[in-house]
């Protein structure tokens, strides 16, 4: 398997100690939370708050469309990403803030907090780029890994990642419902009907909101306004997509299969979190933007800090994996979406004989 | 309510304002602006004794009001963390409906009773819950009343006698205090006031300066028919315990506790181990609450008031005995949830946190 054999391989004992070392940085960062990180992340609500009220509000002067499509565009991102996906990993749960909370935060977005949570926190955050159980490895809809089998079906592959970003929220909202396996006849219909009635439900209040008040509100600029919504969930769409796949999808990040994670020790999970991520090199705006999943790896050995830690800690991460060994992928945006782009294309074909990999061991970037 | 409080409520705006509600663009602009979440600010700030601070709320127009003998969550943030803590109101129920009082001990462990009697500025906005609880008045009054407090287990009571005082009560009042000296005496100035009213009958007691603790003798001698009298008692356990005592299963008895743990850790006692599933961490059992032992293996659970009311700390329990460290009782159901601030394992246990 070209996934495992150009990763270092770290003996139980090594392991152990890489694990301790991650476990030491997550103790000392969760003594340090306090005010900082509630002024940060009140701070970036107020932000995306006023971008939604400012966007929704120059919808009534038309001069003014792109910088309103722009201001809600802004909103949605921050809202989604450094307010609810970091939120809804219980980031800020020792807050005490119901608006903060796991249990309580909504996002705006179509697929309800309950359902992602379940499919992103537990199943994407556990089981982590292991073939087979991670469902985040092409959807159900992809083929992004050479042991995924190659069928017909997968010719398709670039039109479907292309729907995919278009339709980035209603993927995720349809993310549970496991449709591939319903056409493979391992699922019904039925199973799946405990999540219609909350699918439905924030479909209706997102659908109703932004595709029908608030048009209506701003009477004969009903179409602009509606258009103006329209792109707005596109843009978020876009960037969400974008950002998420160069997260474990560029050349030289492993995955790795049942038999090798099981019983798996807390340390080698640390080093299949660290080898299946992939990080985004850029400036502070650019990773709130991302919701700090630019830091993709240090977000997924410590899923539950507050994000706007992991650059703090990303220097000491790095120091670690070079110390072991390991490779710490990161690289410009550019870069790493072209590499997601270029796997997309050539998944879509069947293997080429005993070259299983055209690009293995360049992209992946060793720590130093 | 007004014409904008009835517009910001309806389902409209909710439907606008999907899928944060109206309070979460409200509270951006002034945290005293919310239709749904009740805040109050801190208008006053009056120092009872070395220990006591007395703060005057004026709550946010969502505020029901309340019963004298009532009691309030008030969370308040701490380094970044909001900390919620129940307190009786001390102020009288007739009059400024636009305000209360809460009267406020500093406990050497108590984060919050600790910020709010030293740390609390005035223009500071508290979080509140609506007022709870039942230790109220009847709602026809008796000609008679028996009132027993210990500590700053006077809050609810004041509030009683100052809202009994301000309907001009005709009845009779007997009152009976306890506190350390002289000098720790919360209200002290009021209750010599008080003292001077012809239908109250007030006894200070200074348990540290020569007094008795409560005794049945004590109450037979300023009381001879508290049998037929409705009484209210809120204290510490100990005192709380001795007067349940005297009165027996007598429903005319109305108690309220102020702080929990009415039976104790014992960690001679404790035996098995408690496993926090999800997390992954386990430890012996100390004989702690729940709560407590998941915070000594660094997890950080929800909690809210930490003596069974609020229901913030709510978990799943998957195995076990629990005992309820307020009222006693033992439970061994599988997956029930319980309250792990008020919950101490009996043997081994196992939580879903």
């Amino acid at each position: 398997m070209t996934t495992t054999s150009h990763r270092t391989t770290l003996t139980p004992e090594q392991l152990e100690a890489f694990g301790a070392e991650m476990d030491a940085i997550r103790q000392r960062v969760i003594a340090d939370l306090g005010t900082d990180d509630a002024d940060y992340i009140r701070g970036i609500v107020k932000a995306q708050r006023r971008f939604e009220i400012a966007g929704r509000a120059l919808f009534y002067l038309p001069p003014a469309w792109p910088l309103a499509v722009a201001a809600l565009s802004v909103s949605k991102i921050l809202d989604n990403m450094e307010i609810g996906h970091n939120v809804m990993h219980g980031q800020y749960d020792w807050m005490g803030d119901p608006g903060l909370s796991s249990k309580m935060y909504e996002w705006d977005n179509v697929c309800p907090s309950e359902q992602w949570k379940y499919s992103h926190n537990y199943i994407h955050h556990t089981f982590t780029n292991i073939l087979g159980k991670d469902r985040d490895i092409g959807y159900g809809v992809l083929r992004m890994d050479e042991d995924q089998e190659w069928k017909p079906y997968y010719l398709g592959n670039p039109l479907y990642a292309f729907l995919l970003m278009v339709f980035f929220e209603w993927g995720v909202l349809m993310h549970d419902l496991e449709i591939e396996r319903i056409v493979a006849g391992e699922r019904t219909w039925a199973d799946t009907k405990h999540l219609h009635k909350g699918m439905l439900r924030k479909v209706r209040n997102q659908t109703l909101k932004d595709y029908v008040l608030f048009p209506a509100l701003t009477g004969p600029l009903f179409v602009p306004t509606v258009v103006g919504n329209v792109t707005a969930n596109l843009v978020r769409n876009v960037w969400a997509f974008g950002i998420i796949f160069c997260g474990h999808f560029p050349a030289g990040v492993s995955t790795f299969s049942e038999e090798e994670t099981e019983n798996e020790s807390r340390g080698h999970w640390y080093y299949r979190q660290l080898l299946g991520s992939a990080n985004i090199t850029g400036g502070k705006l650019f990773h709130i933007m991302t919701g700090n999943l630019s830091f993709q790896i240090e977000h997924h050995l410590f899923p539950d800090l507050p994000a706007r830690r992991y650059p703090q800690i990303a220097a000491e991460v790095r120091g670690i994996c070079e110390r072991y060994g390991l490779g710490y992928n990161t690289g410009p945006l550019a870069r790493q979406l072209g590499s997601v782009a270029r796997k997309i294309c050539r998944f879509a074909l069947p293997d080429r004989k005993k070259s299983h990999d055209p690009s293995p061991v360049a992209q992946l970037r060793p720590a130093a | 309510m007004s014409l904008t409080q009835s517009l910001l409520r309806s389902p409209a705006v909710a439907a606008l304002t999907s899928p944060h509600g109206v309070d979460r663009y409200l509270e951006i602009m002034n945290p005293m602006w919310a239709v749904h979440d009740v805040r109050a600010r801190v208008i006053g700030i009056h120092p009872e004794t070395d220990e006591v601070t007395t703060l005057t709320l004026r709550p946010t127009s969502t505020w029901h009001g309340f019963r004298a003998g009532q009691f309030v969550q008030v969370g308040v943030e701490v380094d970044g963390a909001r900390r919620t803590r129940c307190f009786s109101i001390s102020s009288s129920e007739v009059g400024d409906p636009d305000t209360l009082t809460i009267t406020v001990r500093a406990h050497d462990d108590g984060l919050v009773s600790a910020y709010l009697a030293h740390r609390a500025r005035l223009g500071l906005v508290l979080h509140l819950s609506h007022a709870e609880g039942t230790f109220t008045l009847p709602e026809t009054l008796p000609q008679r009343l028996l009132m027993i407090s210990g500590g700053s287990g006077i809050t609810p009571v004041m509030s009683m006698v100052r809202t009994l005082v301000d309907r001009e009560y005709a009845g009779r009042i007997t009152f009976l205090h306890y506190s350390r000296f002289p000098g720790s005496t919360i209200f002290g100035r009021e209750l010599e006031e008080l003292a001077g009213r012809e239908n109250i009958d007030l006894a200070v007691v200074h348990t540290r300066a020569g007094g008795e603790r409560f005794t049945a003798a004590r109450l037979e001698q300023v009381a001879p028919d508290f049998a037929d009298i409705d009484t209210f008692v809120c204290g510490p356990a100990g005192l709380v315990e001795n007067v349940q005592r005297v009165f027996g299963d007598n429903d005319r008895l109305r108690v309220e506790y102020f702080k929990t743990s009415t039976i104790t850790a014992d960690p001679d006692n404790a035996h098995g181990s408690v496993r926090f599933a999800r997390s992954g961490r386990a430890a012996e059992n100390t004989g702690g609450t729940l709560l407590e032992q998941a915070e000594a293996l660094g997890l950080r659970p929800e909690y809210g008031c930490r003596m069974g009311i609020c229901f913030s700390c709510t978990s799943r329990k998957t195995e076990g005995t629990v005992r309820n460290v307020i009222t006693g009782a033992e439970s061994g159901l599988p997956d029930e949830d319980i309250q792990i601030c008020v919950s101490q394992p009996m043997g081994d246990c196992a939580v879903d946190l």
